[in-house]
């Protein structure tokens, strides 16, 4: 089977070709070797970033951004969204305070720095 | 009225990495005005990744680039006022502001802009329709949703396929929104081909093309929209009329540079890009006046706008060392299939390359740019897709550059 995937790693976005036998990705189009590796997980298990925000309980009308510190299963991106609203945290926070020890394998951190 | 060497209004990803160019080339007197209460300017909103890949080499959030810029910021001695609005520019470099530290008069030595752009809003697009609640434009939902907590709307359509669209798309998605549909006038999406993939194809939200929001029904809250499909003059084919229920519509129907300071400094605009002409060090037509950023040209990639910035920082640095550049200068024209290129003017004879930016005016399959001056090629460049959202970058070397007195323009062919 032959699929189409654009490559999302970087802005030139390749067209790429992957097709796959017996679980071998060979992977064409590609100016990189990370848009290889992209295609390649793309067709065996593909995984996305999820950023999102999470309440700051002692400040009104104060959000701080989060993000997974590693890409996480695509079908997981919901669930994660889940845990993340579930999530609370106090100011002061910075930049990769651990929000949420282990989500799906790696943990979500924040990405602003809110004073307290 | 006070003086300082150097006055950058904005501190959003231009303005920073502008005052650390310049602090770096030594001009020490440094100070960046900026009108909200922390710097970063639209990085703060902007929560998704992707940020930082080209130009620090790692993919970062958009709070996260503008930490690593207003870092540098900090550990050099650059002067900050904050919640402070410039509201007049002369060209004799005189900055009026005024906000919370009282008003403030200062005569520069030079300036630079970076006032970066704002939103095109629904007055410009002239829908029919009533006017109730629920009409936001992508960005101030966008600032609504990640910088407040609110939530924006439940049911949503999306008039633009801008990326700020296309990455709303998603975040609704994500916060428990429906997206119904995203409608683009135009052919093609001005957004970048990989938020298509992984804002709207990994969600399946649909995207119609050459389509557009006829009509806006509902009295207190939004009720629904009229889309309908454009021919290719952009007006509405009839019956392809159809109406979408929905409490929200986001806009994102493009970007305007935020001139109004350089208007009134006297600054030659160009029409195409909306922002001054300038040179290659961005300077504008008003000698020691540079701009950058978007409020010169709209970028794609804040990884861009740095880049720009820097030579901004740079050559104010050497305006206020050393006089800048005072030789000949030729001026650049964007030939067939190019819709503009910046920087307008090129100094002959500096010893220095000289990139030069440019959109297409339409997507095209392989290409080949040629960049001339009367009949001498200075560059050749093929690219296997060249489309009006994705930014193109062509530069010339430095001994090229020498002996030219003719205009030089870039061409694209179809190979
Ligand atoms: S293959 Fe490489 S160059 Fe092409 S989009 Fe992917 S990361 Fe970018």
């Amino acid at each position: 089977m032959i699929k189409n995937i654009t490559c999302i790693i970087c802005p030139k976005g390749c067209s790429l070709t992957a097709e796959i036998n017996e679980g071998i990705v060979c992977v064409n189009g590609n100016t990189c070797e990370r848009g290889k590796q992209y295609a390649t997980d793309e067709c065996l298990n593909p995984t996305r970033t999820v950023t999102s925000m999470v309440r700051v309980s002692n400040k009104c009308n104060c959000m701080v951004s989060v993000k997974t510190v590693k890409p996480i299963p695509k079908g997981k991106i919901f669930e994660t969204m889940e845990l993340i609203r579930g999530a609370e945290v106090c100011a002061p926070v910075s930049i990769g305070d651990v929000i949420l020890e282990d989500v799906f394998g790696t943990q979500v951190i924040a990405t602003k720095n809110i004073d307290r | 009225m006070i003086k300082h060497d150097l006055v950058i209004v904005g501190g959003g990803p231009a303005g920073m990495a502008a005052a650390v160019a310049a602090y770096d080339s030594g001009v020490k007197d440094v100070v960046i005005i900026d009108r909200d209460a922390s710097l970063g300017g639209i990085l703060q909103q902007c929560i998704h990744n992707g940020f930082g890949l080209h130009k620090l080499g790692e993919e970062l959030t958009g709070p996260e680039y503008a930490s690593v810029y207003e870092k540098k910021v900090r550990e050099r001695n650059i002067t900050i006022y904050n919640d402070m609005m410039v509201t007049c520019l002369t060209a004799d470099k005189i900055v009026t502001a005024q906000g919370s530290s009282g008003i403030l008069k200062i005569q520069a030595k030079a300036v630079i802009l970076a006032m970066g752009c704002r939103e095109r809003s629904r007055g410009a697009l002239n829908i029919c329709g009533t006017r109730p609640a629920g009409i936001y434009s992508a960005g101030t939902a966008q600032k609504l949703m990640n910088c407040e907590g609110y939530s924006v709307g439940k049911k949503v359509v999306i008039l633009g396929s801008g990326d700020i669209g296309l990455i709303m798309a998603r975040r609704m998605t994500l916060e428990g929104a429906k997206v119904e549909a995203v409608c683009e006038i135009m052919p093609y999406s001005g957004g970048l081909t990989r938020n298509i993939v992984q804002c709207l194809e990994d969600y399946n939200i649909p995207l119609y093309l050459s389509h557009t929001v006829a009509e806006i029904h509902g009295q207190k809250r939004l009720e629904g929209v009229t889309i309908a499909q454009v021919d290719e003059n952009r007006r509405i084919i009839e019956n392809t009329k159809r109406f979408i229920a929905c409490d929200t519509l986001l806009l994102s129907v493009g970007l305007i540079p935020e001139n109004e300071l350089t208007k009134e400094a006297g600054i030659p605009i160009d029409n195409i890009t909306n922002g001054a002409i300038v040179d290659e060090n961005r300077q504008t037509l008003v000698p020691g006046i540079f701009a950058c950023g978007n409020v010169l040209q709209v970028h794609d990639l804040v990884d861009y706008v740095s880049d720009e910035a820097e030579l901004a920082g740079n050559g104010a640095a050497q305006y206020i060392l050393n006089g800048g550049c005072k030789g000949d200068s030729v001026c650049t024209e964007a030939g067939n299939g190019v819709r503009y290129v910046l920087p307008q003017r090129v100094n002959t004879g500096t010893g220095k390359d000289v990139s030069l930016f440019l959109r297409v005016t339409k997507p095209y399959g392989k290409v080949r740019f040629t960049v001339k001056s009367s009949e001498n090629v200075l560059a050749k460049a093929v690219r296997i897709k060249a489309a009006p959202g994705e930014m193109e970058k062509i530069t010339i070397k430095a001994d090229l550059l020498n002996n030219i007195t003719e205009p030089i323009t870039v061409e694209l062919e179809e190979v």
